[in-house]
Order: C-alpha cells, then structure tokens, then sequence
C-alpha cells in the first residue's frame, strides 16, 4: 500500500468512514463549489470613501506610508518625491505591467528606470498591486512578468501603486475579482498579501523594520474610488 | 525521532529554568508584551469571537472530511503542475525531502521556519547527509547557530537576551572584525541580515513550512513578519513545503476566516506582513520563482488522533497564544518541556506524538487556570485534554508512587464524608493554633515542595466545610 492510501485509510478508520458515502463527497462538493461566507468584519463596508480611508489608517498603523494623487501622471512625482526624502539613488526597477509602463516618467526628473526581475542590485522598486484590502490596510500583488515577486522581497525599497478603484473592504472581495479575471480554482504561481514593510521581534521582542525584506513601503493612491 | 526528548525530565528541567537568571530576565517579556498586545487588537475588532467560532467550526468540518479534503487539494496541486508527497512517518519524510534535495543536486537549503520540520527534525538529517541547512528565520536562525529546539512556536529564541545573541553571533560570524558594534537589536539584526542575504542567493533548494493548504485551488500559504519564507521559496530551484494533514481548509473564503484570528492571537497584529499564497511552480511566462513545487503531507500519528480524545488537537494553528497565557510557561520558558512544542498547546499534542510514558508531566505542569482555553482562537479545550492525559497516566500506572499513595489516602477520606469533614477541621485548627503568630509557615512536614519557593498561609476561620453547613442551615 502506499503511503497516500495508508494514510487515506488510517484517516478513515478513524472517522468510521469509507470514503465512498455520496453524502460526504456531496458535503465537500458543494462547500468547494458554493465557498460560504464566513463572518466579515463591518469595518470594511462603508462607503468608497470610508473604505479609502480605512485603508490609509491601516497602511500607517502597520508602518508603511502612503500618498494619494488624483490621476496615474503624478505617479512618477511621488515616486521621485519618496526616493529624494530618504536619500536614496534615483533609480528604480519594475515589471512588465502596462499601467506602470505607460506613465510619463519624464515628470519625475533624471530617474533611471529598469525593467524585469530583481537583478541583484535595485535599491528600490515599483510594482502595481492587483488589489488592496481596507480591513486591515493589505496590498495584493500578483506574480508574474508584470511584476515579479523577486521585486517585493529583495529591494530595500518597495513602492506600490494602486488604483483607488481596486481597494475593496475584505479579502473575500479580493478572492471574488481574482476568480472573475483568471477563473475558479485557479491561482497565480505566488500571490502576495503585503501589510507593511518587512519586520522582526526576535530579539528582546524589540520590533525592529527591515528584517529580510524591505524596510520602507510607500504607498501611491491613484484616482477616485467611486470610478468602478 | 531525532530529538531527544527530555520530557521525561521535565521537573529536573523547570527546576534548573527556575534558577537560571539570564532565562527568567528573557521570560518577562513574554507576559508584559504578548498578553497586552493581542488584548488591544482583540478589542478592536467587535467581530473577533464571533471569528473564533466560525475558525473553530471550519477545522472541525475539514477534520471530519480530511479524506476528500486531501484527494481534492492533491488534485489541484497536480493540476498546477506541483507535486504532492505522503509521509506517514517522521523518517519517510526526512527521506523524501533528502531525495528530493539530492534530484537538484542541493548544496544548500534555505530554510522558512517550519514546526513540522523541527518535529521530524529535518536539519540534523540533512547535515548527516552532507547538505547545509540554513534557517533565515531570525530566530531559528539564532537557535540553529545554538544547536537549540525553538523554546516557543512563534518566537523561538523568546529565551535569549540580547547579550547571549550577540556571543554567538561573534562565535558564528568569524570573518567580520572583531570591533564591530553589536550591542543593539538594530545591529543584531543588520548583520544576521547580510550575512543571511548570500545565503538565500546561493541556496538550491528551499524549504518552508506552511500555515494552510487550499483545497479549492491547490494552495500552500506561509504567514510571516520578516520575509524570510519568501525569499527562501522563491530564489532557489525548487521549493519544499513541509506541512501535516491537518493544514488543509476547503476553500479561500474559509482561509480568510482563519486569517482574521491568526495573528492577532499571536502577535497582536491586525494582519502578518507578509500571507503568501502559492500554486504550483515557476510559469513559462514568470521571471521568477522556483522551476519545481513539491508538498510532503506528514501525518506522525495525527490521523490516529481524529474522533478520539485528542482530536480538538489538531484544529490547532500553531498561534502560540496558550502559551503567552501560560503561567507555567511564563514561570519555566519552553526548553523545559523537552521537545518540540511547549506550554499548554504542547503538553497537550506531545504525549501525542511521543508517548504519555515520554511526556506524562507536560500534562501535569498546569495550575488549571484556564487562560489557555479562554484566549484559543480555535476553541481547543486544553485543560479538559490534559485532565484525559493525567487519567491515562494512572491508568497506566505511570504516575509516581507517592502521588498515587497520596491519592489513594485522600480516595479513602472522602468516601467517608464525616470523616472527612472531622479531620481537616482538626488538621485546620491545628494549623491555625500553630500559625497563629506569624500567619504563615516557612516549612511544613509533607509540604515540603510548596515551602521552599513560598510560604504556606495559615488558616483563619471556619472550613470551608463548616461555612457551607453554616450557609444551608441558615437558609
């Protein structure tokens, strides 16, 4: 027998079962299929306006910053902005992503900008997140060659730009709009669920930012959240 | 098992933790800031209780369907281009894992924390085979430079001072100068982070634990505050997830449930920084990530547990809140458990996994308070288990014989009730009359165990005994 049997089997001679009761294949059926609610805390179901807000508030309660512009062109701005107040060398690195790709970087002065995977040396990096969670201030990014995962984790610095549009209350909204674009049951290789920049306690229980990933994240707001 | 367990020992272990003065200034730290933090969030969100209970209602659902729940998360695995690997034993895992390590001709092994990893004790195996581990955790890797168990779940090196952290630093990091300033966690912590930097560079194989499995999509997910798991899984060629059965949850809205109560309960924060949730490996598209995703399914005697005694067990998510509630664990730290899980979630699991006849004094180590059980996110009746522990242990006759005497001499004092009542009046009168002076005792015959680390109060009053008849006569 193999192991994946005997431990099938074990698992079933403890629940008294066998494995072929249509009830219980029916249960597990219609949970997987049907994916009940479960509670969703009220906080985050406001209006568009409460929402943002919420969502600003919790990205500052869990050490991360965060700007707004009224349209995608100020993004390079901020982005310039960001790096000239910590000091730090005016180059970034993003994906392929099209929205980020299409933005007038000129308006953000003399900024060196390269594209693809984290090449072992960016400082800093701009990724475009699918969505953001208001409930407790949580970026969603995707992976991908639009904005790879490598740029999350290894530059001191990660700004993240997203739509104002695409802030929703609860995570089960974020599951919702993923199903809608790629289909059910399927998923990106990683998605990331990002709430502050990177942090450790492990010693003295002293909390301390920038462990192994970035030790600062910016936010960029773009738009009106009313617009979807 | 490749730990060692010295559970047998524990009263020895809390004996030396007790006076162990650099373990005791480390230990405060565990009451004043664990407990506060997560009653703050707790009381910020009015939902939380409510959460708990549908946390607890989702794993006592996906238990009672584990089968279905594990042949349809296999699938989409499968479907995702991953692969999904059974392990009944901790040594068929450890050799999955080493064959897997050396398909991709590993060298290396970044490692995410992982409890599953510790219980079967993954890195010993490795290094008897000529592979490095390195775990990135800060503190698994502080403890792994120590060649220490984790002394808590989520905090594994919660026993150290910072003092002791930057001696083994020093000890480990021989290459830097000697001057180096090492004196504050920010510099600690600065240098454990380049030094670790090269190491996620170079690995060729990284292995994480994992916090759920996905069943609707075939989803691993790691939760995390440094980021350290996924560097680990997503530079190297392939990545190892390390999990046991009872990881699995049906569907992505059932995850965000247990999402809710998760870190609150162990660190207080509304949300970890980083909730990765992985399929499968590297897409033809993707520019990064790892070209192979392989899953091994532990299950080391927790299908044998389901529908029994212990079963509420395994709705466990590892938060490590019993423990931060713990006043034992706050007394003695994790270490004198002697294995891999303390406090109340290991007392618990551990008879469990190693045998009441190796653990039987975990369960024993509790005053009943009740903390544990209170603040569980997923309602797990701890005190009620350990009570079934300490009966299995007599059962078995495993209890000492002055216990059981002792037992067996209160047994025949209260099948006789007037008895009972007529001799602790007179062994209380006798010890109010004693005391009377200094209300207290320093030293009482039998009692020796509860006098040297404080004093026995005296009695004043009536028994509780005579109030009562007092109270029933007067109504």
């Amino acid at each position: 027998m193999s192991a994946r049997d005997a431990i099938l089997a074990s698992i079933r001679r403890s629940l008294g079962v066998t494995g072929a009761e249509a009830p219980r294949r029916k249960e597990v059926a219609d949970r997987i299929a049907g994916r009940p609610q479960g509670v969703i805390p009220a906080r985050g179901k406001g209006t568009p306006q409460q929402r943002i807000d919420l969502f600003v508030r919790m990205v500052e309660l869990a050490a991360g910053s965060i700007v707004r512009v009224d349209a995608a062109a100020g993004v390079p701005e901020e982005v310039a902005a960001f790096l000239r107040k910590h000091n730090l060398p005016t180059a970034v690195r993003r994906g392929g992503d099209a929205r980020l790709a299409a933005l007038p970087w000129e308006r953000a002065g003399t900024l060196e900008i390269s594209s693809g995977a984290w090449d072992g040396k960016a400082l800093s990096s701009v990724s475009h997140a699918f969505a953001a969670v208001a409930e407790t201030g949580t970026l969603v990014l995707a992976s991908g060659p639009d904005n790879p995962t490598s740029l999350n984790f290894l530059p001191d610095n990660h700004i993240v730009v997203v739509d104002a549009k695409d802030v929703v209350g609860d995570y089960e909204t974020v599951w919702q709009r993923l199903r809608e674009k790629i289909g059910d049951g399927i998923m990106p290789r990683a998605l990331n669920l990002i709430t502050g920049p990177s942090r450790s306690a492990d010693i003295e229980q002293t909390l301390i930012l920038g462990a192994h990933g970035p030790r600062r994240l910016h936010v960029i707001l773009v738009g009106d959240p009313s617009a979807r | 098992m490749t730990h060692i367990a010295t559970s047998p020992r524990f009263k020895d272990n809390a004996r030396a933790a007790l006076a162990d003065p650099e373990l005791q200034n480390a230990l405060k730290f565990v009451e004043v800031n664990f407990i506060a933090r997560r009653r703050e969030v707790a009381d910020r969100l009015p939902e939380f209780d409510a959460l708990r209970d549908s946390a607890r209602d989702i794993k006592n659902h996906t238990l009672a369907h584990l089968d279905l729940y594990l042949e349809a998360y296999e699938a989409k695995v499968t479907a995702a281009g991953g692969h999904v690997h059974y392990a009944e034993t901790a040594d068929d895992a450890k050799r999955i894992v080493l064959d897997l390590c050396r398909k991709f001709a590993a060298r290396t092994v970044t490692k995410g924390k992982s409890m599953v990893g510790e219980e079967i004790g993954i890195n010993d195996y490795l290094e008897a085979n000529g592979i490095v581990p390195v775990e990135t955790d800060l503190g698994e890797y502080i403890i792994q430079l120590r060649h220490e168990l984790p002394s808590h779940i989520i905090a594994p090196a919660v026993h150290l001072t910072k003092a002791q952290i930057e001696a083994d630093f020093r000890r480990a990091h021989r290459d830097l100068p000697a001057d180096r300033n090492l004196t504050e966690p920010t510099t600690l912590l600065a240098e454990a982070r380049a030094v670790l930097r090269e190491k996620f560079l170079a690995a060729d194989v990284g292995i994480t634990g994992a916090n759920f499995l996905v069943a609707e999509t075939g989803t691993s997910i790691i939760v995390t505050n440094e980021g350290n798991g996924d560097l680990t899984q997503t530079l190297p060629k392939a990545h190892i997830v390390l999990a046991s059965i009872e990881k699995l949850v049906p569907t992505l809205e059932d995850v965000s449930q247990m999402l809710r109560v998760l870190a609150r309960s162990a660190t207080g924060q509304e949300m970890s920084v980083y909730t990765t949730l992985s399929t499968g490996p590297r897409r033809a598209e993707d520019p990064d990530g790892p070209g192979e995703y392989h899953v091994v399914i532990l299950d080391n005697g927790r299908s044998s547990m389901l529908g029994g005694d212990f079963g509420d067990m395994l709705r466990c998510i590892r938060c490590g809140a019993c423990m931060n509630h713990c006043p034992v664990y706050h007394a003695v730290g994790g270490h004198a458990y002697g294995w891999v899980y303390p406090g109340p979630m290991g007392a618990v699991l551990t008879p469990s996994l190693i045998g009441v006849d190796q653990a039987g004094h975990l369960p024993n180590a509790s005053t009943f308070c009740g903390r544990c059980e209170e603040i569980c996110p997923v309602r797990i009746p701890l005190p009620r288990m350990m009570r079934s522990w300490r009966e299995r242990e007599f059962e078995r006759h495993l209890s000492p014989a002055t216990a059981r005497a002792g037992l067996g001499l209160w047994a025949f004092f209260a099948r006789r009730p007037r008895l009972y009542g007529l001799a602790t009046s007179l062994a209380m009168r006798l010890l109010a009359l004693a005391g009377r002076r200094k209300g207290r005792f320093q030293w009482l015959p039998f009692a020796s165990g509860w006098t040297r680390h404080r004093d026995f109060p005296a009695p004043t009053g009536a028994t509780f005994q005579a109030r009562w008849h007092a109270r029933k006569d007067a109504r």
